[in-house]
């Protein structure tokens, strides 16, 4: 949406400007080439080459090509990659095969930040400030085992935009909770069992406000539903220098016990219903939220998705009516904060 | 080569493995019907001249609607649109208003001077057409592109049948139905005008024809017996609209009553408006709802200020004024009479109680089948007559000009078929495009363009057209609705949402493929296809 926004290039007020499937789909071939997506160019990079072993409809892999891609073009190609180990390394690194198809580095867990620090630091010493780093992880490698080597970054605002492709658990070990699974979702260590069945609520981080609270340049969400959007996020966070955080929303079939067809719409439900807010925050404020343009309560979230199944009963019905209504609050709340019901958020 | 330390094989892109074989279900690109060509009586492939006018590529879309309809211009005026009543946009917004965008097209094609291909010389059979009306005219256009000679027997000194005798100028201008008619002519079609056919085997065995198509429509008004004083002014519809075509127009008075439900007792009242009536008013012996005028004749007839008298029959007519019956309607929906009358100033009554087709030329024909006043055909439109078809309003059929000219087009097929002493087989239907196969998020929310509409002052008062035409920015536009259902239309989404690059983009106009080397059968293409272009099918064991 804020790409539709900012430009102006495609939007419904300008009739001869409106293009069949407007500013949604991937590609459109009543528009010049430059407003269509990356991923709409048959000569993208495709950071991440077939054959690699993740699931099937896997959210995380798509993030990742999206977001490399966008970045490659905005770079004209000098980009490395740093990645945290995860599902994201394991699944295009099976040795001795590789599905990179720019230079890519894995260290560790924890330490994707600082050893993007020193790519950066590295490459600063050669002169070579052409060369842009990228440092990319799950959520457990950012926001659990990764936070206080991201927290330096963040503060030392070195040069790297750092990803996080949100899952919200520790899917590559066997769907464990981490810092970002939602409230009632259930994973392998928050079990569907008791009074408050799944992980439990007023707990984990929100990252970007935090990375908002370090006062770095950028910070932006996004989901895989919207590439327009993603896109539109990552070249301008390669626009600035010093520190960048962009926070990725990729659904998880595995994880989520959801259908792999399902990935992208559920993405798109995530923030149509307000529990994931995409919005863009430069030197700690927002300034952009993405509107919601078809609100629907959180229950068509989440009854796609075997996590929170224990909310609804076998016929699809809410039967934790309360549970529901806590996390609806939670999706109020941020259409509150952000603005998500105004019709031109900007 | 030195490998380090614990290395021991080369490194290798993922490439290598090949992740198709994980796959229990294959995405399939595949063509859906789109519910505008399924319901369009000509046949028309809608969504396929949509998709180049939605490129402002005007004169290919002109083309392609051709194909099968040689009348857009005159469609664009006079069609009921059954494409827009079952348009998937309409669950969205509103429905794509392709009448309008079919209007666009004819009425550049005329300012261009665009003419139809070339027809081939004719070198199949000598094929003879009774009638040049929409069906008899349609006939002949797709006979002469499929190679035969055809020649028009018109019992009128104009062409157009109905098009011009029953459709008034306000709603069809005549240089547009002569600019149509005109080109179909230029394919080499022999038109003879005032040569009225009388005897159908004499001529057939004369004049040496192949086959034969019978067009001569339906222009005999049904008649009612009405108990009527000396000095009651009685006329009826297609008389009064015929003779609008002459010199001096009827008189009819200043309240001129109507007396039937249909759209050409709408075209009688709005022409009477326009003759001067301060009042026209519709008598109908049932109600709106089961009036057979479709709704935007009745709509734009009650605009211009036609009253309509519902549930009324006419007992009698008498100079200057006439006695109705209130009717009733029974549990079956037929109007029984209530035995209260009523007074109504009329100066004139018009009758519109429907029309019939003058079958007499077929006298002596014994294996053509007449019931119920039309005739009897097989779904290939051929009469018991070897040789022998008949469409339009002589056969049984909705009486619009589309299904005429849809008719011609199944005749010509017939027809060619059997010269050839083939059966034409009949084109595979795909399956239903229906709104459930489409995912709408990707569709840009746009409502439709409003043609203009001329003021009703003017509307009344002259025979200039109602309904404006659109410009080209606001044809674009309203092209550009259109979702294009069941019919891939490039946007890269399957391209894009593939988390394992196996859709691979073949350039445009050439649509995309599946890698199955690697798609692991997710399925998010299928659910991300806007338009319901792709299926998952089972992968065999």
């Amino acid at each position: 949406m804020s790409k539709a926004k900012t430009d102006g290039a495609i939007t419904t007020t300008q009739p001869v400007k409106f293009y069949q499937v407007g500013s949604f789909a991937v590609g459109n071939r009543l528009v010049d080439p430059s407003l269509r997506t990356v991923q709409a160019d048959a000569a993208r990079t495709n950071a991440i080459t077939s054959g690699h072993r993740a699931c099937q409809g896997c959210g995380e892999a798509l993030g990742a090509r999206y977001v490399l891609d966008a970045a490659m073009r905005a770079t004209g190609g000098k980009l490395v990659a740093v990645n945290a180990t995860g599902c994201l390394e394991v699944f295009t690194t099976p040795y001795p095969e590789t599905s990179w198809q720019l230079p890519w580095l894995h260290s560790l867990f924890g330490n994707a930040a600082s050893v993007a620090t020193g790519v950066a630091a590295a490459l600063e010493v050669q002169g070579r400030n052409d060369v842009r780093v990228i440092a990319q992880a799950g959520d457990g490698g950012t926001v659990d085992i990764g936070f206080g080597c991201l927290s330096g970054m963040f503060e030392r605002n070195d040069d790297v935009l750092f990803v996080c492709y949100d899952n919200e658990a520790y899917m590559n070990t066997g769907v464990q909770r981490s810092g970002a699974t939602p409230p009632a979702a259930r994973t392998a260590t928050t079990e569907a069992v008791g009074r408050e069945p799944g992980n439990p609520f007023d707990q984990g981080k929100n990252l970007p406000r935090l990375a908002m609270a370090h006062g770095i340049r950028y910070v932006a969400t996004a989901t895989v539903a919207d590439l327009h959007d993603l896109e539109a996020k990552v070249e301008r966070a390669m626009d600035f220098r010093g520190a960048r955080y962009l926070h990725l929303l990729v659904p998880c079939p595995l994880g989520w016990s959801s259908a792999p067809a399902d990935t992208i719409r559920i993405a798109r439900l995530a923030k149509e219903s307000g529990l994931f807010p995409v919005f863009e925050a430069v030197d700690g404020e927002v300034t952009a939220a993405s509107g919601i343009r078809r609100l629907v309560p959180v229950e068509e979230y989440l009854r796609l998705q075997g996590r929170f199944r224990h909310l609804f009963d076998s016929s699809g019905a809410v039967a934790k009516t309360d549970i529901v209504a806590r996390l609806q609050k939670l999706a109020d709340a941020n259409i509150e904060r952000f603005g998500l019901l105004q019709p031109e958020v900007t | 080569m030195e490998k380090p330390f614990a290395i021991t094989l080369d490194v290798g892109s993922s490439l290598a493995n090949k992740t198709g074989s994980w796959r229990v279900e294959r995405p399939v690109y595949i063509d859906r019907l789109p519910p505008c060509n399924d319901a369009c009586p000509a046949g028309e492939n809608v969504q396929g001249w949509l998709y180049y006018a939605e490129a402002g590529e005007y004169e290919q879309a002109w083309r392609q609607l051709v194909q099968d309809n040689p009348f857009p211009a005159v469609m664009g005026r006079v069609c009921y649109r059954p494409c827009e009543t079952v348009c998937n946009r309409a669950q969205l917004d509103e429905a794509v208003g392709i009448n309008a965008v079919e209007r666009f097209l004819g009425d550049q094609a005329i300012e261009h001077g665009w003419s139809f291909e070339a027809a081939p010389p004719s070198s199949g059979g000598r094929v003879l057409v009774v009638g040049a009306g929409p069906a008899g005219l349609s006939t002949a256009y797709h006979l002469r592109r499929l190679g035969h000679a055809v020649v028009i027997y018109e019992t009128g000194a104009t062409p157009g049948g109905m098009m011009r005798f029953g459709i008034p100028k306000y709603r069809l201008p005549r240089d547009v139905l002569d600019a149509e008619v005109e080109r179909i002519c230029a394919l080499g079609v022999e038109l003879h005008l005032n040569r009225k056919v009388t005897d159908l085997p004499a001529t057939m065995r004369d004049d040496g024809f192949d086959a034969v198509f019978l067009a001569v429509g339906a222009q005999l008004a049904k008649r009612a017996y009405l108990p009527a004083g000396d000095s009651a002014h009685i006329l009826d519809a297609v008389s009064l609209l015929h003779s609008m075509e002459g010199a001096s127009p009827p008189r009819l008075g200043r309240r001129v009553v109507v007396y039937g439900g249909g759209d050409t007792a709408m075209d009688a009242a709005r022409t009477a408006r326009r003759l001067g009536a301060t009042d026209a008013v519709v008598v109908y012996r049932r109600t709106r709802e089961r009036m057979p005028a479709h709704d935007v004749e009745v709509e734009e007839a009650t605009d211009e200020g036609v009253l309509m008298k519902w549930l009324s029959t006419i007992t009698e007519v008498d100079e200057g004024q006439i006695l109705l019956e209130q009717m009733v309607l029974d549990d079956k929906g037929f109007p029984q009479p209530t035995g209260r009358f009523e007074k109504l100033d009329a100066d004139c009554v018009v009758l519109a109680l429907g029309e019939e087709s003058d079958l007499s030329l077929l006298t002596g024909m014994d294996d053509v089948e007449i019931a119920d006043g039309v005739v009897q055909v097989g779904p290939d439109l051929m009469t018991g007559h070897p040789g022998l078809f008949a469409g339009g309003d002589v056969v049984p059929a909705e009486r619009t000009a589309t299904n005429a000219i849809g008719n011609g087009k199944r005749a010509a097929r017939t027809i060619d078929g059997w010269l050839r002493g083939e059966t034409p087989r009949e084109p595979a239907r795909h399956e239903l495009a229906g709104f459930e196969h489409l995912n709408t998020w990707y569709y840009a929310d746009a409502p439709k363009t409003e043609r203009p509409r001329l003021e009703l002052v003017r509307r009344t008062s002259t025979f200039d057209e109602v309904v404006g035409g659109l410009d080209e920015t606001n044809a674009l536009f309203e092209a550009r609705r259109c979702l294009s259902c069941g019919n891939c239309f490039e946007c890269d989404n399957c391209f894009g949402v593939c988390p394992d690059n196996a859709v691979v983009k073949l350039g445009p106009g050439k649509r995309y493929e599946f890698d199955y080397d690697y798609c692991k059968g997710c399925g998010i293409c299928m659910v991300e296809c806007p338009c319901g272009a792709i299926v998952m099918e089972p992968e065999r064991a």
